[in-house]
């Protein structure tokens, strides 16, 4: 009798869990099927929830807006912020994680207090160095600055994935008598992969959604979509459908990454502090 | 267990270049240095910029006159009328949306901490606030949800019976705490399910065994427990809450007159819109101590656990 309320308690709080987690993913879900509808459709009360699909929002504001321009500038600052913040930070990674020193656990922690450093601290001088040095709008100028914000992410992440990695098997790469090269490539990388991954993700998913940077130091040539989609914030004219459309290709990338990402989310997220 | 011996091992083992012992240091430098200095000249480097800003009173508009003027916009922050305001904003806001995020998450994690049909559809629904943009959430929420004609709120609301509101303008404080906490939820949630997935299934069952109730349990065993995942999670939420911008400037512009201006919306006001560089400066100062604050007791943490790891 016991077990058995307690059965029924248990099924009982897995449906509310997941009647939860409808309710919390509604407003998103509500965007989605907006997206699909005509403006008409979608300015009714009640609201409707039956209507018939169209995609003329996304051809609208795929081709009438600067859509893809928005888009070339974000997947241009994104890829290279974090190709260059690998290409810095996975060497750093490997020599904290592999040839400690005495100063290594400090070095971490000072690398990790960069990230947390807040923009608006720094906004101002970077603001009047990029309009003097020619960065103002510019790809690179954005780029320098992501590369910043990936950076320490990247080796903190990296030096914890690095850390765990099966010494048994680099040394006995080192006996077969392979070089440094051949260790890190042959060896190491492929171990490393899914960190590399979760890494890549994470960092993709910080500068994708970055806002405060690039609406300050760009106006047009080099605004990313986060720049785009406010655009969209005043409530003037029928524009619900359009505005849902930009608004889940502007999202949806960042959202698949972190769904395949999710189990190393939390570990990026706070810097290895927690398994 | 086994990535913890390893962690051992390569910390007491001898470095792997045995015959380059030598050139281990050099080598070492040389892998990391690029890094180190790539994020000293990108982020310490602006700080020292902003901090010679900070005592001068450098007006874009006015830039001819433009004098040091010592620790004086230091002085006006702490006697600016405004300034308390702001400081209360900021308050109001990050405590409220840590607090909320903090009780919601840890309700949502002990629910997914149970093996039941449909938990990774749950998790993967609940965690999709935290990774949609965060412009992209204000634009929908403030159009979507908080209008008060055809949002989604408004029409429950109106259809139980209750009044018509116009969320964003009578409650802008709450509006925006709500579109934050329903950002910065998943992200609790996702921590302090971490904590609860590495609680010993034995401590719990002993203490069934000592006839402990769920609360009992929840309070003297599970809470203890989570205490480093708690200080964690509220830590770094904090600092990244105190940075939220996009939100404010999306749906309230920090008004109605100053009621959403944070601090960090402030000195965006402050700079590119009254271009008062020396101000807005001397206000950054702020904003960076407070945060080392904050990231000092973060890394205390961190190293703490380390240690204790090193030892256990």
């Amino acid at each position: 009798m016991k077990t058995h309320r307690r059965k029924l308690a248990g099924h009982a709080l897995s449906v509310l869990t997941i009647l939860i987690a409808l309710l919390i993913f509604f407003p998103i879900f509500w965007m989605f099927l907006t997206s699909f509808k005509t403006e008409a459709d979608a300015y009714t009360d009640p609201p409707l929830l039956l209507f018939t699909p169209t995609l003329d929002n996304y051809q609208v504001a795929l081709q009438q807006s600067r859509y893809f321009d928005y888009l070339g500038n974000t997947i241009l600052i994104v890829g290279f912020s974090t190709f260059v913040a690998l290409a810095l930070g996975v060497p750093a990674a490997y020599s904290l994680a592999f040839y400690p020193g005495k100063r290594s656990n400090a070095t971490l922690m000072w690398v990790m207090s960069t990230r947390m450093l807040p923009p608006v601290g720094v906004i101002v001088p970077l603001y009047v160095i990029f309009k003097n040095l020619a960065l103002f709008d510019t790809h690179f100028g954005l780029i320098m600055l992501y590369t910043a914000m990936n950076l320490p992410l990247v080796i903190w992440m990296m030096r914890s994935f690095l850390a765990d990695l099966p010494y048994e098997i680099l040394e006995a790469a080192r006996i077969d008598g392979s070089s440094l090269w051949q260790e890190f490539t042959r060896i190491i990388l492929p171990l490393a992969l899914p960190g590399l991954m979760a890494t890549i993700l994470l960092c993709l998913i910080f500068t994708w959604n970055e806002f405060f940077i690039a609406f300050n130091l760009t106006i047009n040539k080099a605004a990313p979509l986060s720049v785009f989609i406010v655009s969209f914030k005043t409530s003037e004219g029928l524009f619900w459908a359009k505005m849902s459309a930009a608004a889940t290709i502007t999202a949806l990338p960042v959202v698949i990454a972190g769904w395949v990402a999710q189990r190393q989310l939390v570990r990026g997220l706070t810097a290895g502090a927690v398994k | 267990m086994a990535t913890l011996e390893n962690r051992l091992r390569i910390q007491v083992a001898p470095p792997p270049n045995q015959k380059k012992r030598g050139q281990g240091l050099t080598f070492r430098t040389f892998l990391s240095s690029p890094a180190i200095i790539y994020l000293i000249v990108l982020t310490q480097v602006p700080v020292i910029f902003t901090l010679g800003y900070s005592l001068s009173n450098w007006n874009f508009l006015r830039p001819e006159r433009t004098r040091f003027v010592g620790a004086q916009n230091y002085l006006d922050f702490f006697q600016d009328a405004d300034v308390l305001v702001i400081i209360r904003n900021t308050l109001v806001f990050a405590s409220s949306v840590v607090l909320l995020s903090l009780i919601f998450g840890m309700l949502l994690a002990l629910l997914l901490n149970r093996q039941f049909f449909g938990r990774g559809l749950a998790r993967t629904l609940l965690i999709t606030p935290f990774l949609i943009m965060p412009t992209v959430s204000a634009v929908m929420w403030k159009n979507m949800l908080f209008n008060p004609a055809f949002g989604l709120i408004s029409t429950f609301v109106v259809a139980l019976g209750g009044p018509r509101i116009d969320w964003i303008n009578d409650f802008p404080m709450a509006s925006i705490v709500t579109i934050v906490t329903w950002e910065w939820t998943p992200f609790m949630m996702l921590i302090l399910l971490a904590g609860l997935q590495s609680l010993a299934q034995e401590s719990l069952e002993a203490a069934q065994i000592d006839g402990a109730g769920p609360i009992e349990t929840f309070y003297y065993i599970v809470l203890p427990h989570l205490r480093r995942y708690i200080e964690i999670g509220v830590l770094l939420e904090v600092l990244f809450v105190l940075n939220i911008f996009g939100e404010i400037f999306v749906t309230t512009t920090g008004g109605p007159a100053t009621d959403t201006t944070t601090l960090t919306f402030n000195i965006y006001l402050e700079s590119f819109k009254r271009w008062n560089v020396g101000r807005a400066s001397a206000y950054g100062v702020v904003a960076v101590i407070f945060a080392n604050i904050v990231t000092f007791f973060f890394l205390r943490i961190i190293r703490s656990g380390e240690q204790k790891e090193a030892q256990g």
